[in-house]
């Protein structure tokens, strides 16, 4: 059998506790392999020291985020040799939230500004009314649809240059849920939700340069409802609020 | 003011300001074809009420358009927040309003500059 070929992984180390350094392993190839296997061949083999988070390895969980090679990917999903430039390999934590140690960022900005942005249920009925018929084929239902897909994995979020350079904007996975719950039947305070994106860091802060749209692991388009909360917020300014 | 207003306030000036951009490249054109000199453009211009409003209210929408579009790049580039950001977009927009007006007054009042 031939020796098999060895990958050179440059991974961050290091956070808040100690000072930020490449450093880097040798890690054997081996067929299919996920950015994910590497990382925790490292885990296993060479450092058990080394930090980094998973749970589902199938992108459904949204946990596995990383940036390899400076862009941010869904690492259980991201194949090596997709990524793989001359033998080598970048791996570091998530850009535009702060480090906790290695690779395990830390996701609270994250989804306080879910909460920020209004993303929570705002009922219309209570249990003992009977559950309200939706039709899937209505156009902001099928709208709404198209953001429910989210797996929260931040990759959007570390992606958009906007987050960079101002740190209360809420960034596109925030806002898209805004917008997904402003299209939803079920949900009862649509101005809560148009207040909320157009304060400090809301969504008229999007540039619309779509990079969220880019990276979005799923395929979705953060970019678009972002457009679509700005073209609500406009359409209340000149029409009045709701009732 | 929030930023929403912001927002609006930068849209609806660049909705002012399109049309005017394309008469004013229209007009500078047609100057340049018929071999206009500033002597008889001055001519046209001066004491006429429609260029002033014309390149008055161009100049209110640049002042505000490009005041709000720099303060994002002071906040996002330069870090600046609070009130050294609103005072300094402030002054860039005031800047601006009060060289055009000087320009829109030495060209549509009687010569004043
Ligand atoms: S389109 Fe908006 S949310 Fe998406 S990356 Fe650009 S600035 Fe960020
Ligand atoms: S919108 Fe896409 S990239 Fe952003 S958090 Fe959701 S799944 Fe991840
Ligand atoms: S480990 Fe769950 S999405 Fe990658």
């Amino acid at each position: 059998m031939s020796e098999r070929e060895i990958i050179s992984v440059t991974v961050q180390r290091g956070g808040p506790e100690a000072p930020q350094y490449p450093q880097v392993f040798e890690v054997p190839a081996f067929e299919s392999q996920t950015v994910l296997d590497v990382v925790s061949w490292i885990q296993q083999n060479a450092d058990p020291t080394l930090t980094y988070r998973f749970a589902c390895r199938v992108g459904m969980c949204g946990s596995c985020a990383m940036m390899v090679n400076g862009v941010p990917r869904w690492t259980c999903r991201t194949h090596v040799n997709k990524v793989l430039k001359g033998g080598k390999i970048e791996i570091g934590p998530l850009r535009n939230l702060p480090v906790i140690k290695d690779l395990a960022a830390d996701m609270d900005p994250f989804f306080d500004k879910w909460v920020a942005a209004e993303g929570r249920h705002h009922p219309t009925l209570s249990r003992d009314d009977a559950i309200a018929e939706i039709d899937p084929e209505q156009p902001a239902r099928v709208e709404a649809s198209l953001g429910i897909e989210c797996i929260n994995c931040s990759i959007c979020y570390s992606a958009c240059d906007t987050v960079a350079g101002d740190s209360d904007y809420l960034g596109p996975a925030a806002l898209q849920r805004a917008w997904t719950l402003y299209n939803d039947g079920k949900d009862a305070d649509k101005d809560a939700i148009l207040d909320a994106v157009s304060g400090k860091g809301g969504c008229h802060s999007c540039h619309s340069m779509g990079s969220c749209t880019a990276y979005c692991p799923n395929g979705l388009d953060p970019l678009s409802a972002i457009a679509g909360l700005k073209r609500a917020t406009t359409q209340r300014f000149f029409r009045g609020r709701a009732k | 003011m929030t930023p929403f207003h912001l927002y609006m306030a930068q849209r609806l000036s660049a909705l002012v300001m399109a049309p005017f951009v394309l008469v004013h490249l229209g007009v500078m054109i047609y100057a340049i074809q018929g071999g206009l000199t500033a002597a008889e453009i001055l001519g046209r211009t001066q004491g006429s009420a429609f260029w002033f409003l014309f390149y008055g209210m161009f100049v209110v929408a640049v002042s505000i358009h490009a005041a709000l579009g720099l303060r994002v790049i002071l906040s996002e580039w330069a870090g600046l927040r609070g009130t050294a950001l609103n005072a300094l977009s402030c002054a860039i927009g005031f800047g601006l309003l009060v060289l055009g007006a000087r320009a829109v007054w030495a060209v549509t009042a009687g010569g004043v500059s």
